[in-house]
C-alpha cells in the first residue's frame, strides 16, 4: 500500500524504515510527502529518529527499507555528493583552516565553476546574509551568530532547491536565535527553496514552518500546519508535546456525534471533542489549553476550582488550580482591565467550550 | 615584603596612575599580592630546573664546548694528583714568534727538543701524540719514539731529530702541531665534514679514502627522511583508523600501537634479526613456499634494508600518537559538510580533512626524524656496515678511538642540523601548531 505518489511531490519518503543495529528500529515505517517551496520542520525529543530522517535525505545514512525519492528521482544509492542538496549542520561545520570566502567557494569549486563566476556568486550570497565585509575573515574570528550566517550562505551558495538543516540555531543565545528564525524564513521565502528544518524546539518550529512533522518513537505523530497542530492536535504525545497543556483523564461513558460524555475520577462528569477517544467505557485524556479556558464564569462544563498558587507574568497571570482532582491546572488570566482578581486557597468556578476539550488516546 | 615591593616603584610623576584604595600603587600592590604563589610555583619546578641543568645543559655546554677546545698539547694534567703543567712551552714560543708556512729551523727544532725532555718527565708524550695523531694521522709513534731518545739528543736538534725520525721534517706535521698550540680550534668541526688544513693553512677536503662523515650524515638524513615517510605512510591509515573506530574498538587497537613502547628495545631489534637473517623466519617461509631458492636467501638484515625496517617500526607509535591526537576532535560533520556541497570523497579527504591533519603530520614527522637522526642501537645491532647512521661513528669516537672533541663536534653538527630542522618547521608550520597529543 505505497503511499499516493502525488505529482507535486518534490521530497518524498515511502515506507521508509531504519536500523542501526538490526535489532532496534530507529524509523518506523516513515511515509512523507512534501511539495517543491514547502518549509517542514521535523519536531520531536532527541532519539525521536528525526535527525536520522535527516541523514538518510542527506546520503550519510541508508535507509534499511523503503525509497526516498527527490523530484520523482529515487535516491537511495545516489551518493551525497550527487544529490545536490544544501545543509547546515548542527555546529555549522565550517572548515576551520579556510577563510570564508574560500569556505563559500568550495562547492563552487567542486563543481569546475570558473573563478569571476565563483567570486560573484560568493559575494552575492555573503550579501544575503549581510556578511559581504567578513570574506577574508576565518571562521575562529566569528561569533556564533556569524557563522550560523556564514554556514547557511555556504548551503545556498550553489543554488540547491533543497536544503536541510540539523537544528542550525541550537548554539545561538535566545535573542540571536529568534532573529535567525525570521531570516531563514524570510531566505526560505525569497528564495523560494524546499527546506527541511530538524529542531526539538517547538516554538522555532511553529514561527518559521509551513508544516511541523512531530516526531516520537520513530513515527510521525502528527504532520500539520503550526495552527492546527497546536489547535488540534491529534493525539496525547502531540497535545503534551506543543505547546501547555491541561490534561484530565476519564473513561469514556457516552458517544453522541463529536463529541463524548466523559466521566472523570471525582465521578462528575464533562463533555469533549471525540477526536481520538476509544469505545465507550475506555480509558481516554482530555486536552483543554489553558488560554482557552474562562475563569469565574459559568458556562458549559463548568466546575469548581481552587486556586492553589498564583504567578504574575505581566501579560497575564498564570493561576495554577485543583480542577477534578487534578492538583496542576493551569490557567492564564490576562491581565487586562477589569480582569478577575484571584486568591489562593478561594474556590472559582472554571468552564471552556466543548469543542476546544479534545478527547485523546489515553497516554 | 611589600615596603620592599613599593620602593622600587615609580614615581608618582603621573597624576593618573592608579592606586589602591589605601594610595599604594596598584602595579606594587599586584606584584606583592601574587609574589607568594610565583614563589610557591618557583619552588615546585625547581627540582626540575636544578635537574636539567645537572643533566642536560651542563653536559651540552660542555660538549659544544669540548668540540671547540682541546688542551692535550697544550696542558698535562697528571691523573693521579690533578696538578695542570703546561708543556710545549718552547714549541709554542717559537711558533708565536714565527708566521705560519715558515720553514722550521734549527730554534724550532732545539724547543721541540727541550719540549720532549719536558714530556719525557711528565710521562706525556703519549697523550700530545695521540692529540697530533687525530690530525696527522700515524704519527703518534714518532713522538713516543722521538720522547725516549729525547734526553740524549745534542745540538744541532734539527739533524739529531731528523735522524730519528725523518718524518719530523714533513710541513703537514708543522702545520698540525701548530694549530695543535693553541687549545681552541675548529680543527675538529672541519674533520667532521671532512675538511683538513694543508701545511699552507688553507682549507681543503681530506684524501678521498679518508672521507666518511659527510657521506655519513647524508646517510644519515636520507634514511632519516625516508623512516619518516615510512611512518608516515604506514601510521596515517592506522591513526585514522584509531581515530574513527568506536571507542572500544579503538581502545584495543591503540593497545597494539603502545605495545612496542612496552617491550625492551633491544627485545624488539633482536627480533627483528630473528625474523630477517638470513636462516630467519621470513626466509624459511620464503623458501618454503618455493618464493626463493634455498641458496639465494635475501639478505635483509645486517645492511640498509634492516636498519630501515627495524627503525621503521620502533619509530612508528612516534608518528601514529600525534597523528592520532589531531585526528580524534576533528568532527565527522566537516566531511559531511564537503560531501553535501558535492564533494567526492577523495577531494573532501584531500581538501577538508587531510589540511586538519597537518599539525599532526608536522609534529609526527619532526619526532620520528629527530629521533632517527640520532639513533644508535638499532643500526648498531643489525645495520651492518652499510646500515649505519653517524650516531655509531660518534659512539666509535668516543668509546674506541677517544677523540672526544670529533665526536662532539659530529654531535654538535648533529645538533644544529636538527635545531635549523626545527627552525624551518616553525617558519613553515608554526611551532604553535604542533599537536604531540
Amino acid at each position: 500500500m505505497a503511499l499516493d505518489t502525488s505529482s507535486d511531490a518534490y521530497v518524498e519518503f515511502d515506507r521508509v524504515q531504519k536500523s542501526y543495529d538490526g535489532e532496534i528500529l530507529v524509523v518506523k515505517d516513515l511515509n512523507l510527502a512534501m511539495p517543491k517551496g514547502e518549509f517542514l520542520t521535523m519536531l520531536g525529543p532527541s532519539g525521536s529518529g528525526k535527525t536520522t530522517c535527516l541523514m538518510m535525505l542527506a546520503g550519510f545514512e541508508t535507509a534499511t527499507h523503503g525509497e526516498i525519492r527527490l523530484d520523482g528521482r529515487e535516491i537511495n544509492n545516489i551518493p551525497p555528493h550527487k544529490r545536490g542538496i544544501g545543509m547546515v549542520f548542527q555546529n555549522y561545520a565550517l572548515f576551520p583552516h579556510m577563510t570564508v570566502n574560500e569556505n563559500l567557494s568550495f562547492p563552487l569549486e567542486v563543481r569546475g565553476m570558473g573563478k569571476d563566476e565563483r567570486e560573484a556568486k560568493v559575494a552575492r550570497a555573503l550579501d544575503m546574509v549581510q556578511m559581504g565585509e567578513f570574506g577574508n575573515r576565518r571562521p575562529a574570528q566569528l561569533s556564533g551568530g556569524q557563522q550560523q550566517r556564514i554556514a547557511l550562505a555556504r548551503a545556498l551558495v550553489f543554488d540547491p532547491s533543497l536544503v536541510l538543516m540539523d537544528e542550525p540555531l541550537g548554539a545561538l543565545d535566545k535573542q540571536l536565535r529568534e532573529h535567525m528564525q525570521y531570516e531563514i524564513k524570510h531566505l526560505h521565502e525569497n528564495l523560494g527553496i524546499t527546506v527541511v528544518y530538524v529542531t526539538h524546539d517547538q516554538s522555532e518550529a511553529l514561527t518559521m514552518s509551513d508544516r511541523v512533522a512531530v516526531f516520537n518513537d520513530g513515527r510521525i505523530q502528527q504532520l500539520a500546519p503550526p495552527d492546527d497542530l497546536y489547535e488540534r492536535p491529534d493525539n496525547s504525545f502531540v497535545a503534551q508535546f506543543i505547546g501547555e497543556n491541561n490534561k484530565l483523564t476519564g473513561t469514556v461513558k457516552s458517544k453522541m456525534g463529536d463529541a463524548v460524555q466523559v466521566e472523570l475520577p471525582g465521578g462528575a462528569t464533562t463533555e469533549a471533542l471525540a477526536v481520538n477517544a476509544g469505545e465507550v467505557g475506555s480509558k481516554t485524556l482530555i486536552s483543554v489549553r489553558p488560554e482557552r479556558i474562562e475563569v469565574a464564569t459559568d458556562g458549559p462544563n463548568a466546575t469548581d476550582a481552587q486556586v492553589k498558587e498564583l504567578i504574575y507574568l505581566g501579560d497575564h497571570i498564570r493561576c495554577r488550580l485543583n480542577v477534578h482532582g487534578n492538583d496542576d491546572f493551569i490557567v492564564k488570566v490576562p491581565n487586562s482591565a477589569g480582569h478577575t482578581h484571584l486568591k489562593v486557597g478561594e474556590t472559582t468556578k472554571v468552564s471552556w467550550a466543548t469543542e476546544d476539550a479534545r478527547a485523546l488516546d489515553p497516554l | 615584603m611589600a615596603d620592599a615591593t613599593m620602593g622600587s616603584a615609580p614615581v608618582s610623576d603621573a597624576p593618573e596612575r592608579l592606586t589602591t584604595v589605601d594610595g599604594k600603587p596598584l602595579k606594587a600592590a599586584l606584584m606583592a599580592a601574587e609574589a607568594k604563589a610565583r614563589r610557591r610555583a618557583f619552588f615546585l619546578v625547581l627540582p626540575l630546573l636544578a635537574f636539567v641543568l645537572v643533566t642536560f645543559v651542563a653536559p651540552i655546554g660542555q660538549m659544544l664546548h669540548r668540540s671547540v677546545h682541546n688542551p692535550g698539547f697544550t696542558e698535562h694534567t697528571d691523573l693521579s694528583d690533578g696538578t695542570q703543567t703546561e708543556i710545549m712551552v718552547n714549541l709554542r714560543a717559537w711558533f708565536d714568534a714565527n708566521p705560519p708556512g715558515t720553514e722550521p729551523d734549527e730554534a724550532a727544532y732545539a724547543a721541540l727538543t727541550a719540549d720532549f725532555v719536558v714530556l719525557r718527565e711528565l710521562r706525556a708524550q703519549g697523550a700530545v701524540g695521540t692529540r697530533i695523531n687525530y690530525e696527522a694521522p700515524g704519527t703518534r709513534s714518532l713522538f713516543t719514539k722521538t720522547a725516549r731518545r729525547a734526553e740524549r739528543l745534542e745540538a744541532p736538534f734539527k739533524e739529531a731529530i731528523l735522524d730519528v725520525d725523518e718524518d719530523w721534517a714533513d710541513p703537514k706535521l708543522w702545520q698540525v702541531m701548530r694549530d695543535a698550540s693553541s687549545a681552541y680550534t675548529i680543527n675538529f668541526y672541519l674533520a667532521a665534514v671532512d675538511l683538513e688544513k694543508n701545511e699552507t693553512g688553507e682549507i681543503v677536503s681530506v684524501n678521498e679514502n679518508r672521507q666518511v662523515y659527510v657521506l655519513l650524515f647524508q646517510r644519515t638524513l636520507i634514511l632519516s627522511l625516508l623512516i619518516t615517510f615510512l611512518t608516515f605512510m604506514l601510521g596515517f591509515p592506522i591513526a585514522h583508523l584509531l581515530a574513527t573506530l568506536p571507542l572500544k574498538y579503538s581502545n584495543i587497537l591503540m593497545i597494539f600501537v603502545l605495545l612496542p613502547f612496552w617491550t625492551s628495545l633491544l627485545v624488539r631489534t633482536t627480533s627483528w634479526i630473528v625474523l630477517l637473517q638470513s636462516q630467519g623466519v621470513v626466509n624459511d617461509t620464503l623458501v618454503a613456499s618455493g618464493l626463493v631458492a634455498d641458496e639465494s636467501r635475501i639478505q635483509m638484515i645486517y645492511n640498509q634494508t634492516g636498519t630501515i625496517v627495524a627503525m621503521t617500526h620502533i619509530l612508528l607509535p612516534f608518528m601514529v600518537l600525534p597523528l592520532y591526537s589531531v585526528m580524534r576532535p576533528i568532527n565527522p560533520s566537516y566531511v559531511r559538510a564537503a560531501r553535501s556541497l558535492g564533494a567526492t570523497s577523495w577531494t573532501a579527504f584531500r581538501r577538508i580533512y587531510f589540511p586538519q591533519t597537518v599539525p599532526g603530520i608536522g609534529a609526527g614527522a619532526l619526532l620520528v626524524f629527530i629521533l632517527a637522526v640520532g639513533y644508535y642501537i638499532t643500526p648498531a645491532l643489525v645495520g651492518g656496515s652499510d646500515g649505519q647512521l653517524i650516531s655509531n661513528l660518534i659512539a666509535f669516537h668516543m668509546t674506541r678511538s677517544l677523540n672526544w672533541s670529533l665526536a662532539a663536534a659530529l654531535a654538535a653538527l648533529l645538533l644544529f642540523g636538527v635545531l635549523i630542522l626545527y627552525w624551518l618547521y616553525d617558519r613553515l608550520v608554526g611551532i604553535d601548531n604542533l599537536k604531540l597529543g
